[in-house]
């Protein structure tokens, strides 16, 4: 199917990277479905509202940038998305890519994008350590808008 | 809203299965303390805002810069 994408405009979409999220994202409830994109500069992904093109979220693997990263939401979140096996579930963290720098982007830990990638089930969860930051810095010793 | 006046030490259940206990009272800080089956998610109100109000600025993002190798950047 062809997605309009923020990103690349009109996109081909194969089946297997529509992602379903029930309850859609936090401040996003009443989009349901989104494409799971490789964007043209790795590591970083899309997940592009396909019913919206305008909303659109960089995600990036959070173990990535930070390896001691540790997945621990609540056991009711993991069911929402089917329970399925640890090897099935992809882990992401959202993005925030300030516009007058981009040295100052962050991700959110603190707000996991956990997908069941055989059922093509999303969901974001909240970590249940609170400590976790919604805006780790990515690119160290750069500026940004603080961390919390 | 349903508003119900407790004291230290009593409780409130709710949907038979939750129970939230006013453990301790101190000036204008009150510890709760919530006995809930483990598929009910209890959070702090200003955690899901603060997610919501980051995911705004997120969804608004700039694009994705063109770097090469961005994370091997020292600055």
């Amino acid at each position: 199917m062809t997605v309009q994408t923020k990103a690349f405009g009109p996109r081909e979409i194969e089946e297997r990277q529509i992602i379903r999220f029930p309850r859609g994202v936090f401040g996003f409830e009443h989009l349901h479905e989104y494409a799971l994109i490789d964007s043209e500069q790795p590591p970083f992904y899309w997940l592009q509202s396909v019913a919206e093109v305008q909303t659109a979220f960089v995600l990036i693997n959070p173990y990535m940038i930070k390896p001691d990263y540790v997945l621990d939401v609540s056991p009711a979140d993991i069911e929402e998305i089917g329970s399925p096996p640890q090897e099935d579930i992809l882990v992401f963290a959202i993005v925030t890519i300030p516009s007058d720098d981009f040295r100052g982007m962050t991700a959110n830990l603190q707000g996991p994008v956990v997908i069941n990638r055989k059922a093509g089930l999303g969901k974001q969860c909240i970590h249940l350590d609170a400590a976790w930051p919604i805006r780790h810095r990515i690119l160290a010793g750069a500026s940004s808008r603080g961390e919390t | 809203m349903l508003i119900l006046a407790r004291r230290t030490g009593e409780t409130i259940v709710i949907d038979d299965t939750i129970r939230v206990s006013v453990v301790e009272i101190k000036g204008e800080q009150i510890k709760l303390g919530i006995d809930a089956p483990s598929s009910v998610k209890v959070y702090r109100l200003e955690v899901y805002e603060a997610i919501r109000e980051e995911n705004r600025s997120a969804a608004s993002s700039a694009q994705i810069p063109k770097l090469p190798n961005i994370l091997g950047e020292d600055t």
